[in-house]
């Protein structure tokens, strides 16, 4: 079939090239008129529970022989006790090492050997463990699957092999400009005391506090069927995967703790300054937010159109004025990170050291210019970027199941992503004006900066924004760990 | 001109993979101006993407010039003759698009992704810029990007941890008069140089449509494709015929050991061999090797560095596959209070016994399952970096034939123990290496030992 197709490829080339056709010149005075968007269709989400419960939410996809299987857990860092941050997250990537029968060097090989990719994590609200595999690995590769998710082996020598590793991480981020950032940042809004604001993986005392009897309790606690949903999207229909998923996940049995209270989230009241400093360093990394909103609010639709606007799309405000009207930095956005409960906004950029300053100042001059009215031509282009963009994010069966992930945690309805254009294209004027005032008070922001601090102190000072709070890198990481060698 | 809508009809009706057997198919043709243009029906989704290779990158820049070709291609999403500054992206979001560009050694590539309705729209843009970008042109778009290119080479290499070896290792790997000798990015001082004559005359050498490809993949029908891009790309007149791309032989005559201080806490150790070039005799072998040596907890280094004795906090190694000559990497960092010389002394016992003994026959076939799995998975995604409409254009260039994906995993299934230990006793030579240690500003005494202790 092949070998016939690049015949007839060789004979199409000689045909266009005898033809000499100079086309006139097209009219290029304005851009070629689009046509109407294409509509947008989702294949039909199919749904079926497991004898002990689990639901199935599945989503067939047939252009290339490839599975993917999410088991999703409602139970994330939020839920790491007091003292022993980082449990979650620990607890996830030791599932990697070692389970069923198998030693974590066995498992490795297994998994690699069928070409399949394992992965497990735990995010703040949600933990965990994915496949994709070729078609053909199905059936072994969902069982390797089902050994990490449900029989991890919780080894001590593998745990304390991981404990070493997280406190180099720990000596690794004091080099990281960004890694500083954004946990400088994320305490400076939440307090450490919220699993918002602290590391994901703990600070060294959490790090050296976790038992292998801690892990085993997590997931004890919380990886039980009642807590779990099972997400397949790929070459395979629902009567097929219904018995693979059964015999791999169908015999688990128990029943989920509660979860916990979390602190109150108090938002940002006013404005203040954090320096982090950086000695010598290049660049500013600069991060202004406070806090956002929640994943389920009436807001998110203006929210997601006024933020492409300020920073969510290469020619958005923050972008063009930093980037590509003064050159400040190799670029410049903002984001909401939606999640269970109000998550930051953020804006930022790393910017040249010598400009911090102006580059601040361009900054405050755009979170002040969104409270006012946009103009039509931008909002249109801000919904469109969004809306008309949204059937692209289909192509992959890993991002796929990532939207039908979105909507179990969320519990969005199944029609929720058919609606979602409509939705975009709704938001008003007036919606974003309004979103921006209720959110984007620049009067009260946190802004974070790791940098040199000698070089930019005193123009930082001369802005008047607020006192500077200086904060070294051991008051973001701690004191440098002391890892006992290994021999 | 003549048509034949038929012919191609039937041919896009083909295009399903047989079992086994993975392939992209594609109609190309050439324009009379010398355009290469490859189409690709998939209906996945409403999307397209329109994808365009020029064969000139950072390695046909002149002395006192680098990082231009990079430069330039900031400088391409500036305007054009009939597209005012800011225009590309605004009128490519406005339909829902995205877009952006890349610049390595041998190439510059560029991508717009668009639902389908805008797939003219894309054509207009990126042809423009074709025909007429000089005309939008001025010094300040020249300075404008200037500044944003020398915060790129901030952001990724000098406040980066590490961010300063790879630029230390090609000056190290090549002759200063090979094209892989200075980095992409370019210095600073070249940045500063860079001048709008500079523009003038790159454009023209280098942005005709005759050393140009264009891919175009998704829920299109080709046909009509080509009827728009004969439209929009037809009246652009070639450009100078342009030479392949010359080097001198890269070759190291004795090992290089080299250390450099840097801001980090933890030093690191680069091995740099030269190795065959993209699609060359052992070119697959090497990555495969790679595969062995750390690819996975089973790996070879990973098992004895990171997880047995725990030494090193990670390694990498990977074959870094380009036109005139790649090369082969292997990158340790190590644990805190470990020295360079502790890793290098593991690496060097297991480099010797992969050369004595080969690879196992299990090592090879694992990572030959995991390559012909990663094939599966760039079947899916149309657009963007490394997508179908990247991809073809990447093979056509590199091989001339797009659809190369089938005979690209041939040469990996093909593979045997022997193939890969000759490819790595040819390559991994003491003698013919550079070997950097980044350590912490002031702690030389972490660094590798500066000549290789007796073994």
């Amino acid at each position: 079939m092949n070998t016939k197709l690049r015949m007839f490829g060789v004979i199409i080339l000689c045909l266009g090239m005898t033809v000499s056709a100079w086309a006139q010149k097209p009219d290029r005075s304005a851009p070629p008129p689009l046509g109407p968007p294409p509509s947008f269709s989702m294949s039909a989400i199919q749904h079926f529970t497991l004898s002990n419960g689990v639901p199935v939410v599945l989503l067939e996809k047939h252009q290339v022989p490839l599975v993917q299987v999410n088991l999703v857990v409602r139970a994330g860092s939020v839920l790491d006790p007091p003292g022993k941050t980082g449990l979650a997250s620990m607890m996830a990537s030791m599932m990697m090492e070692g389970a069923g029968e198998r030693d974590a060097l066995q498992l490795a090989d297994a998994i690699d050997f069928l070409g399949a990719q394992v992965g497990s994590a735990a995010g703040m609200h949600t933990s965990g463990v994915s496949l994709q595999t070729p078609l053909s690995k199905l059936d072994s590769a969902i069982a390797l699957q089902a050994d990490v998710a449900l029989r991890p082996a919780f080894a001590p020598a593998e745990l304390e092999r991981k404990r070493k590793s997280r406190l180099t991480t720990l000596l690794q981020w004091r080099d990281e400009p960004r890694s500083l950032a954004s946990l400088a940042f994320n305490s400076t809004l939440y307090g450490s005391a919220h699993p918002y604001g602290a590391s994901s993986i703990g600070d060294e005392q959490a790090i050296r506090s976790l038992r292998v009897e801690d892990l085993r309790q997590f997931h004890a606690r919380y990886f039980c069927p009642d807590n779990a949903v099972l997400i397949v999207v790929g070459d395979v229909t629902a009567a097929e995967m219904k018995p693979k998923l059964e015999r791999a996940f169908g015999a688990w049995k128990g029943t989920a703790a509660a979860g916990v209270n979390l602190p109150q989230i108090k938002q940002v009241e006013k404005r203040s300054v954090v320096l982090v400093d950086k000695p010598g360093a290049a660049q500013t990394e600069i991060r202004i937010g406070r806090i956002g909103a929640s994943r389920i609010t009436d807001d998110y639709y203006p929210l997601i159109v006024m933020n492409t606007i300020l920073g969510g799309s290469f020619s958005s405000r923050l972008n063009q004025n930093l980037r590509e009207q003064h050159g400040y930095t190799y670029g410049a956005g903002s984001s909401f990170s939606f999640r269970l409960l109000p998550g930051p906004f953020l804006a930022g950029a790393a910017v040249h050291t010598a400009i911090t300053d102006s580059a601040l100042m361009e900054f405050m001059r755009e979170l002040d210019a969104i409270q006012k009215p946009v103009p039509d031509m931008e909002l249109e282009r801000a919904k469109n970027y969004i809306a008309l963009g949204f059937p692209g994010e289909f192509q992959t069966v890993g991002e796929i199941a990532g939207k039908l992930e979105e909507m179990v945690i969320y519990d969005l309805a199944d029609t929720y992503y058919s609606h979602y254009i409509g939705r975009i294209q709704a938001v008003t004027k007036a919606d974003v004006q309004r979103v921006a005032r209720k959110y984007l008070d620049p009067a009260k922001m946190a802004i974070v900066l790791v940098g040199d601090r000698a070089a930019i102190e005193s123009k930082i000072g001369a802005m008047n924004l607020a006192s500077i709070a200086h904060v070294s890198i051991e008051d973001v990481l701690g004191k440098a760990p002391v890892i006992e060698g290994t021999k | 001109m003549k048509r034949i809508v038929v012919l191609l009809a039937l041919l896009t009706s083909l295009g399903t993979a047989g079992e086994n057997r993975i392939s992209v198919p594609y109609t190309r043709f050439t324009l009379p101006n010398g355009l290469t243009v490859i189409l690709h029906e998939d209906h996945t989704t409403p999307t397209v993407s329109v994808n365009i290779y020029y064969h000139v990158g950072s390695g046909r820049e002149k002395p006192g010039r680098t990082g231009f070709a990079h430069l330039f291609e900031h400088i391409m999403y500036e305007g054009s003759g009939h597209v005012p500054e800011g225009k590309y992206d605004e009128w490519l979001e406005a339909a829902g698009g995205d877009n952006n560009g890349s610049t390595n050694s041998d190439r510059t590539n560029y991508w717009i992704n668009v639902p389908v309705n805008a797939l003219e729209l894309a054509l207009f843009v990126e042809s423009d810029r074709m025909g007429y970008l000089l005309d939008a042109m001025s010094p300040g778009t020249v300075d404008g990007q200037r500044d944003v290119v020398k915060n790129e080479r901030r952001q990724s290499y000098e406040n980066r941890p590490y961010g300063m070896a790879s630029i230390v290792l090609d000056e190290n790997l090549f002759p200063p008069d090979h094209p892989y000798h200075w980095p992409t990015i370019g210095s600073m001082e070249d940045l500063s140089a860079a001048s709008f004559e500079d523009v003038v005359e790159f454009f023209k050498r280098f942005y005709g449509p005759n050393n140009a490809s264009l891919s175009i993949a998704g829920d299109i029908d080709p046909a009509k494709t080509r009827t728009l891009v004969e439209k929009w790309f037809s009246d652009i007149p070639p450009g100078p015929p342009v030479p392949p791309m010359g080097a001198p032989v890269a070759f190291l005559g004795a090992e290089k050991r080299l250390v450099l201080e840097d801001k980090v806490q933890l030093p690191r150790l680069y091995m740099v061999w030269h190795s065959p070039a993209y699609y060359r005799p052992g070119d697959a072998e090497m990555d495969v090797a790679a595969s062995v040596l750390a690819g996975g907890k089973n790996s070879r280094l990973f098992k004895r560095l990171v997880y047995e004795l725990q030494i090193a906090q990670d390694v990498s190694a990977y074959q870094a596959s380009q036109q005139l000559s790649s090369t082969f990497n292997i990158v340790a960092t190590a644990r805190s209070g470990r020295t360079l010389a502790e890793l290098e002394k593991v690496i060097t016992e297991e480099l010797q016994r992969l050369l004595l003994e080969g690879p196992e026959k299990r090592e090879v076939e694992r990572a030959v399952n995991q390559y012909e799995a990663s094939f599966l998975r760039r079947l899916e995604a149309v657009g963007g970096f490394g997508g179908k409409a990247d991809q073809l254009n990447a093979y056509y260039t590199q091989t001339g034939n797009p659809d190369y994906f089938q005979e690209d995993l041939a040469r990996y299934k093909a593979l045997d123990p022997t193939d890969v230990q000759s490819a790595v006793r040819t390559v991994l030579r003491e003698d013919q290496r550079v070997v950097l240690s980044v350590v912490p500003t002031g702690k030389p005494e972490l660094a590798a030992p500066a000549r290789k202790e007796a073994k």
